[in-house]
């Protein structure tokens, strides 16, 4: 909208008279007649195009700065520590030893939990919103998920604390672990204190879900109504219309979200580290405590008094970043991948 | 081309001539718009008809009840019958999976969906029949030469449907109609977006099917109802208003109304 109008308030009043459509034209080196009105379009077009340019241009730039400061600030720590900052499980900031490997498995493992658990169900909810649900009741529903992904973390923290815990400690816990028979398995032994990678992957879960959930609505209900068409107008039922025609043809867009999701699962902070029980150990054990590193930086950040405690935090937001970003890569190259002609 | 004609799936029905509708007092409804109006006729089997008429005269509406397509559009109801054989399709009991399967439709906008050319065509038969891979690729090869496609797509049947013309991808849809074996074919306006050369195979592509299917075709190009169809059926306002053989209705209409409509005075 913009372009077409920029020329008007340059051009002289005849050149006004020109169809809408020259103006595009105007760009191209095969100049029409009219020199005022061109030079005009041409220099507004230039100042126009740089400055989206210049705009687009910041985000890629702020990303790398970030990414510099970070991994600058972080450098004295990777160096000192070498390969040691991501394996060791010590952090003993007293005696000057750092590594990140249980922050670094807890923010992988309570993703994974929170996306297993969180994608189906948002999945599950948007195909109903989108495909089945009468529409007196989609918009309040779609509305009340969109509202879940407004609660502040800092409430889920204290749902957690005050809810989901004792839930877990006294009766979840126990049930996976003994009723079940769980306990046999090395990922549902120990102790059920409450606080846990459990607790965390949990809570996570309820927070990703609303991201996931309205990005499938959006790309399931921009599904074109041909493709439904097309499959029961085949002989398929509603469901093998939207198994077969419906997510197939939005799965880029499901991945997409599925991604958002994870990206905020990897970087969320005051919500996990109020119930994972902040304990530099790894364990198998889903039920024992454990850190990420978005709660550790924020844990230590205002109690780190020496550069190397200093520079291991920092070592460790670069960590995560690089992380998000390469889990992002991936997640990308996969929607790029399936994203084509192929069943 | 005669060869393209063998289906390799043997028709069930072939001995007896099916695919006869009969339409009694048939009204529909969008919520409180009535969109048909008592429409009575019969549509004979093996043989073109066309519907033709001004826009939201409810011929495609009428075609979409042929496969109760209509249905899932809130607010949607009807009355009177239509029966496919003999059978009321709007029926208790009636399965409208099965009665998809044997009543293809192809749609103005060709919509393959976005997989391989192969998947496309074999979609239908994978969810209704599973037939094992030998069958699955003869009716897939068959379904193809019978919408004359075979030749232009068998050595890139696993390429994306999408990369096809648009012509060509009207025709896999036609194709993947087919492959289901159906009676009827319902073509809502299947050539009105295509460049006259595509919408001229469609249209060889319709003569050629009628030999084994009856076909209905919604379309506003008066010359091509005047081409390809046997019968005619003159919509307006909702209303059945006038129905016979082609060259009949367009050459001396009993209707005023059909005769200011196909002499180009309205619609």
């Amino acid at each position: 909208m913009q372009t077409p109008s920029l020329p008007a308030t340059v051009t002289t009043p005849e050149s006004r008279t020109l169809p809408t459509l020259a103006t595009p034209l105007a760009g191209s080196p095969a100049a029409p007649p009219s020199r005022v009105s061109i030079e005009g379009t041409v220099v507004a077009d230039r100042v126009y195009r740089a400055a989206i340019f210049g705009f687009a241009l910041c985000v890629p730039i702020l990303l790398l700065l970030i990414f510099v400061e970070v991994g600058v600030a972080g450098w004295p720590a990777l160096r000192q520590f070498g390969f040691g900052f991501l394996t060791s499980s010590t952090w003993d900031p007293v005696a000057g030893q750092f590594g990140a490997a249980p922050a670094i498995a807890g923010t992988i493992i309570t993703s994974i939990i929170a996306l297993v658990i969180a994608t189906p169900l948002a999945l599950g909810g948007a195909i109903f919103l989108s495909d089945f649900a009468p529409s007196w009741v989609r918009q309040p529903l779609a509305f009340l998920i969109d509202l879940l992904a407004a609660v502040p973390s800092v409430v889920y923290g204290l749902w957690g604390v005050f809810f989901l815990l004792p839930l877990l400690r006294e009766d979840v816990m126990p049930f996976l672990r003994d009723t079940l028979h769980l306990g046999a398995t090395p990922f549902f032994r120990g102790p059920a204190y409450g606080p846990s990678v459990l607790a965390a992957g949990l809570i996570l879960s309820i927070m990703v879900l609303p991201y996931i959930a309205a990005v499938s609505r959006e790309v399931l209900m921009a599904v074109p109504r041909s493709q439904r068409e097309a499959a029961l107008a085949l002989g398929a039922t509603r469901w093998e219309t939207i198994t077969g025609a419906v997510i197939p043809f939005a799965r880029s867009g499901i991945i997409g979200g599925v991604i958002l999701g994870l990206g905020r699962a990897l970087g969320e902070t005051m919500a996990v580290t109020m119930v994972i029980g902040n304990r530099h150990e790894l364990s198998a054990s889903l039920f024992a405590p454990g850190y990420t590193m978005a709660s550790l930086i924020a844990n230590e950040f205002s109690e780190a008094t020496n550069d190397v405690h200093l520079s291991a935090l920092m070592a460790v937001g670069f960590v995560l970043l690089l992380i998000t970003l390469v889990v992002n890569g991936i997640a990308r190259w996969l929607v790029w991948q399936t994203g084509g002609s192929r069943s | 081309m005669s060869a393209a004609l063998q289906p390799a799936a043997p028709a069930p029905t072939a001995t007896t001539v099916t695919g006869r509708i009969d339409v009694e007092h048939f009204d529909f409804w969008y919520g409180k718009t009535q969109a048909l109006h008592d429409i009575t006729l019969s549509i004979a089997p093996r043989a073109v008809t066309a519907l033709i008429g001004p826009s939201g005269c409810g011929k495609s509406t009428f075609l979409r009840s042929i496969n109760r397509l209509n249905e899932l559009i809130p607010g949607a109801r009807r009355s009177g019958e239509i029966r496919l054989d003999g059978e009321n399709i709007y029926q208790k009991g009636m399965d409208v999976v099965t009665l998809r399967q044997r009543v293809g439709m192809v749609f103005q906008r060709w919509n393959p969906f976005p997989k391989s050319i192969y998947d496309n065509v074999a979609y239908g038969p994978r969810i209704n029949a599973q037939p094992n891979r030998v069958d699955l690729d003869a009716i897939v090869e068959s379904a193809l030469r019978r919408a004359a496609l075979w030749d232009e797509v068998k050595d890139r049947l696993r390429d994306s449907a999408l990369a096809l013309s648009g012509g060509q991808q009207q025709r896999l849809c036609i194709a993947r109609a087919l492959a289901n074996d159906p009676e009827v074919l319902l073509l809502d306006e299947p050539a009105s977006a295509l460049d006259p050369i595509a919408t001229q195979k469609v249209e060889e592509l319709v003569y050629e099917l009628k030999r084994d299917l009856t076909i209905v075709i919604v379309t506003h190009n008066l010359q091509q109802a005047a081409r390809i169809s046997d019968r005619t059926a003159f919509f307006y306002l909702g209303k059945l208003i006038e129905m016979g053989d082609t060259q009949r209705l367009f050459t001396s209409p009993r209707e005023e109304r059909t005769e200011a409509y196909i002499t180009g005075r309205f619609g």
